[in-house]
């Protein structure tokens, strides 16, 4: 078979009109000639879609075929003999095409003097609605226009109807004109089956057929997640971005990396006049979410973008030149250096940005303390996945979850952190692939679940060793695995004995036959894959739960073999990236550990210093230390640590007492406002750089505009901070040449240079330069050598509710906002979709404090209170409250537990006692 | 809503392919479709309530409006049809203020097509609610319909 296989794959050679024609099997008609250049008409087919055959425009004749097959549908074969282009052809298409164009305005498009036509020509056909071309915002990139002239139809001789219909303006951005629809079906089809939502359907037939929702929904009410994806793919000026509408072409268009979340879509922004007017998926087929596609121009050009050097005099921030803060601030640093002194660093910015940030603390302060906030998200997955399988990322590339047997989704709402990565869940599904949910609430993704275990917060370690106990008992386990590429099977062999599935059903109040079943379901397809998120990490028992994890992939033998592996989803776009730039307390680059006497030498002599060995304080400790005074500088790059730390309330009283806080950032953040110098940076659209996404990407960040105001990159104001201080190893005119530094001392990266970045984004390691990058880690040995099992015992959470704090607190994201939203917020049609934040709870707990949708509550916590708005849910269970963490005016930050999981030093986000009361 | 239609839904179960005849069923039961059982078979079926709705529109035989407390039946059948039951069905609708398939906004009416009565000879034919009228003309109809519009 595999050798037939081989051969099936080569080309095959057809003739299209007349000209031979070379072609991969496998490829339709359609394909084959685009492919060699030959154009033939289309209106339902486009390259993202399983083709349909609804149109006909791509009829073709072929010899020994009978009537007139579509292209689109039909498979290329060997010596074909096909032609595209015959008059009776053209015939057959004008008349279906007059037919499209009864209900499409068509004035324009058939009128014989178009050539001389421009927007202020003096025409009978136009009026004020879009009836003509001319005044149709996809004049010019119409895909109907260039079948209608490919075609030649001259005169449209059956009678035409306008559908009168209004212009939908419920998205807030994209407007819907179906009066220009040709009922093609390209954005159903997308929505349906690449997006797997259905907001829109064809409805009715004949001749009140249209495109819509049911009853008319608003796109919100009809579950529209605002993609974009059918804008995109719509021919027609029928679906229209609304904030570039009337822009018209860019001048150019610029490959980047979406600054978002951490799936680092690539995406193209298109540039005119030096603004982005709009950023698309940069790849042929790849998709992007809300964020990605209409969250980045308003926020990129925002009125509020810091544009100048602020510096604090009399309780006011000043304008200053750079000169002067840097001046001001190379002066004042130099007081603090040593361990007074902290740097926290950001998943936001670049890999040469974090690369330098920690050279800068560790050369030029002198200190270990630096750090940033993927503490906050998943330092237990770098800890607890290192000391299983020797390094913390995800094992398996995105492109891998599609062609899974079974998917296990635990402690990760994916469908809102990570959009693109839920596609790839709905593909295998789609595919026959097994879906299972772990989690409290019922989160979208139930709805395709085939088991959906609501397990109490906290309860995941009891939970997984019940399914493992089950696995092991019943022989399911994949013993060869264990045996051959595992050690300390006994000792949690063992520690299974506590996890008789009486004890797990009563901590997590999952009926035990539902956990012998899922258990089954998971151990008996293969492969299956692992996805989780910050339901795992954020808890004060984070890295058990991540050991938890390991031991279940490695007792089924899901590591290092395609479409199986563990996969934690990074939240930032650069969370990955900073963490293997070192900007962590304890290791530099590579996680190379700092107390590594050899390793410390190497970074000696590359950065020609002298360095600590004791590794720094982590994210939670350094804001303690600045509480107790101990720390008396901060330099905060891109962190808000006002919104996202736990206690943020004390998190404000620790930068209060700073002698001296540096913020750079890009907006004037909650903490930013607390500082005492304030640096204007650059937003990802206005510098060079890579990140790396959740799969251990690295990908290119590019420049597409000027920097804004007076606004400099991140690298560049380290290194002239540096320079300043007197220190060596700062000179750089580019990020390549940084990257050239990180490749030398990092093993990973040593393959990486920006020239390869032109042609390929691979997964590291990718340890020289003729490597392609490692898609899936530990395939033949772990990377540590053996995987290791974990024993673990059940440990409940912190704190657990009780009389005077009855409810379960717990807290995540939205599909529409990021972080803590200082980007997202900034987008009105963000902020319509979602504009504030509420408190989510169960109709029955409502019933009985005696709530209602939309009131006002308090919440309150051991630790302080916000008040915010009721929505009254069945998404949440009884005795659980949930809330959203990017509104600065009700942080729920103030209310979460800063109690820190001993290993990781994660503070509890996930799980807090709360009460709620009338306001 | 889910909960009424459970029923329903018990003797569908795993079966893919059943979303028109699902909709048969509950439409049977409630007498149409309305945005609650639109819902409700969209979560059974796990599909979008604007797929299920797209399904359902496509189809004549299925209504988004509950039904008027008088059903007006025209019949649209062969026979019917050569003897001019479409300008039957034209004059209901104009008299009704409704189109084929719609229910007047008081809930008094509502009108469908149906195709054959089985009483052919005595075509054109229309019912309202379980009284045949035959051999219909324009007039008549326009007699019949203000005979239940004027009671009370
Ligand atoms: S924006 Fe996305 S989810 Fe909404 S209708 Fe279009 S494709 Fe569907
Ligand atoms: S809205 Fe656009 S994509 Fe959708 S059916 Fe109409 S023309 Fe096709
Ligand atoms: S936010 Fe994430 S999923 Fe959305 S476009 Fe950006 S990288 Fe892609
Ligand atoms: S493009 Fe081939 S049928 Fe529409
Ligand atoms: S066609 Fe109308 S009764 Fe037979």
């Amino acid at each position: 078979m595999s050798a037939a296989t081989a051969k099936e794959t080569k080309n095959i050679t057809l003739s299209i009109n007349g000209q031979q024609v070379l072609a991969e099997k496998g490829l339709t008609v359609l394909e084959a000639a685009r492919g060699a250049g030959i154009y033939i008409p289309t209106l339902c087919y486009h390259p993202i879609l399983p083709p349909y055959g609804g149109c006909r425009m791509c009829v073709v004749e072929i010899e020994k075929m009978r009537g007139f097959p579509t292209a689109c549908t039909t498979p290329a074969e060997d010596n074909m003999i096909i032609k595209t282009d015959t008059p009776q052809l053209q015939e057959l298409r004008r008349n279906i095409l007059e037919l499209v164009l009864t209900e499409h305005p068509h004035s324009c498009l058939i009128c014989d003097r178009k050539e001389q036509c421009y927007p202020y020509h003096i025409c009978i056909r136009k009026v004020a609605v879009t009836t003509g071309c001319i005044m149709c915002p996809k004049n010019g990139r119409c895909e109907l226009q260039k079948v209608v002239d490919y075609v030649g139809l001259k005169e449209v001789s059956l009678p035409y109807t306008y559908r009168e219909l209004p212009i939908l303006r419920d998205s807030p951005f994209f407007d819907r004109d179906y009066n220009l629809c040709i009922l093609c079906g390209r954005c159903v089809r997308v929505c349906q089956e690449i997006r797997g939502v259905g907001a829109i359907t064809f409805t009715y037939r004949g001749p009140k057929a249209l495109v819509g929702t049911a009853f008319d929904y608003t796109l919100q009410k009809a579950g529209c997640q605002f993609c974009g994806a059918c804008v995109d793919v719509c021919p027609t000026g029928a679906l229209i971005e609304r904030a570039s509408k009337w822009e018209g072409s860019p001048d150019y268009v610029i490959a980047t990396t979406c600054p978002y979340c951490g799936v680092g879509c690539r995406l193209n922004l298109e540039v005119r006049k030096d603004r982005i007017i709009s950023s698309v998926p940069a790849i042929k087929g790849a998709q992007a979410c809300v964020k990605g596609r209409f969250g980045i121009v308003e926020f990129v050009h925002h009125p509020q973008r810091l544009s100048n050097p602020l510096i604090k005099k009399d309780g006011k921030f000043v304008k200053a030149s750079w000169d002067e803060a840097l001046s001001l601030l190379a002066e004042k640093l130099q007081r603090y250096k040593g361990d007074k002194f902290a740097l926290i660093s950001s998943a936001k910015i670049t890999n040469e940005e974090n690369y330098l940030a920690q050279k800068f603390s560790r050369v030029v302060m002198g200190t270990n303390n630096i750090d940033h906030a993927t503490r906050l998200c998943h330092a237990p997955s770098i800890v607890g996945l290192t000391e299983a399988f020797g390094i913390g990322a995800m094992t398996n590339p995105i492109s891998d979850i599609g062609n899974t047997s079974c998917v296990f989704v635990i402690g990760s709402n994916t469908i809102s952190s990570h959009p693109v990565i839920a596609l790839e869940i709905k593909k295998a599904i789609s595919k026959g692939a097994k879906l299972i949910v772990a989690d409290p609430r019922e989160i979208k993704l139930c709805q395709w679940a085939d088991v959906w275990l609501q397990h109490l917060p906290g309860s995941d370690v009891a939970l997984l060793m019940g399914m493992m106990r089950v696995i092991k008992d019943e022989g399911l386990a994949d013993s060869t695995f264990v045996q051959e590429r595992c050690e300390n099977f006994d000792a949690f062999k063992d520690s299974l004995k506590d996890f008789d599935l009486d004890f797990v059903e009563k901590i997590t109040g999952v009926p035990k036959a539902k956990i012998e079943k899922t258990a089954r379901l998971f151990a008996t397809k293969k492969p299956a894959t692992i996805i989780y998120g910050m339901g795992i990490t954020q808890n004060s028992h984070g890295t058990d739960n991540v050991f938890a994890i390991t031991n279940l992939a490695m007792l089924t033998g899901n590591i290092g073999k395609p479409s199986s592996g563990v996969n934690p989803l990074r939240g930032q776009n650069n969370n990955q990236g900073a963490c293997d730039m070192g900007s962590l307390p304890d290791v530099y680059t590579d996680y190379q550990r700092v107390d590594n006497p050899d390793i410390r030498k190497k970074f000696e002599t590359a950065w020609s210093a002298q360095l600590s060995s004791a590794p720094g304080l982590t994210l939670p400790e350094i804001i303690e230390a600045a509480y107790k005074g101990e720390i008396k500088s901060i330099f905060l790059i891109g962190e808000n640590p006002l919104l996202s730390e736990a206690d943020a309330a004390r998190a404000k009283e620790a930068l209060k007492k700073l002698e001296f806080l540096v913020a750079q950032d890009i907006f004037l953040s909650e903490s930013a406002q607390l500082a005492h110098v304030i640096l204007p940076a650059c937003s990802f659209a206005e510098k060079d750089g890579t990140f790396t996404n959740t799969e251990r990407r690295i990908q290119r960040v590019r420049r597409a505009i000027e920097p804004i105001g007076n606004s400099k990159p991140d690298w560049w104001i380290i290194s002239e901070i540096a320079k300043r201080m007197g220190a060596e190893g700062f000179d750089f005119s580019h990020p390549s040449e940084i990257m050239q530094e990180i490749a030398k001392l990092t093993h990973s990266y040593s393959g990486i240079t920006y020239q390869r970045l032109e042609d390929m984004c691979p997964q590291w390691p990718c340890p020289h330069k003729e490597s392609q990058g490692t898609p899936i880690l530990h395939v033949e040995t772990f990377v540590r050598g053996k995987g290791r099992f974990s024993p673990l015992i059940y440990k409940p959470s912190a704190e657990l509710p009780d009389k005077d704090y009855p409810f379960i607190l717990t807290t995540g994201c939205s599909l529409y906002h990021h972080q803590t939203g200082t980007m997202t917020r900034k987008v009105s049609g963000l902020n319509a979709l979602e504009p504030e934040g509420l408190v989510e709870i169960n109709s029955t707990d409502a019933r009985q404090l005696n709530i209602n949708e939309g009131e006002r509550v308090k919440v309150i916590s051991r630790r302080g209170q916000v008040t915010t708005k009721a929505k009254i849910t069945e998404v949440c269970p009884q005795g659980m409250v949930f809330m959203r963490f990017h509104f600065a005016e009700n942080g729920v930050n103030i209310l979460t537990n800063p109690m820190l999981d001993p290993v990781s030093k994660i503070p509890e986000f996930k799980v807090c006692a709360v009460k709620i009361e009338k306001e | 809503m889910y909960k009424q239609l459970a029923e329903i839904f018990k003797q569908y179960e795993g079966e893919k392919g059943a979303v028109i005849t699902v909709l048969q069923k509950v439409q049977e039961k409630l007498g149409y479709l309305s945005k609650e059982a639109i819902s409700g078979v969209a979560k059974f079926f796990r599909m979008s309530e604007s797929e299920i709705f797209g399904i359902a529109s496509f189809y004549a035989q299925f209504r988004f409006t509950p039904r008027g407390k008088h059903a007006v039946k025209v019949c649209l059948g062969t026979a019917c049809y050569v003897r001019g039951g479409e300008e039957i069905m034209k004059t209901a609708e104009k008299n009704l203020g409704i189109d084929r398939g719609g229910t007047t906004e008081d809930y008094k009416f509502s009108l469908e097509r149906v195709a054959c009565f089985g009483c052919c000879a005595l075509a054109p034919v229309m019912l309202v609610d379980k009284n045949v009228h035959t051999k219909m003309n324009l007039s008549k109809v326009r007699e019949v319909i203000k005979r239940y519009q004027g009671e009370k």
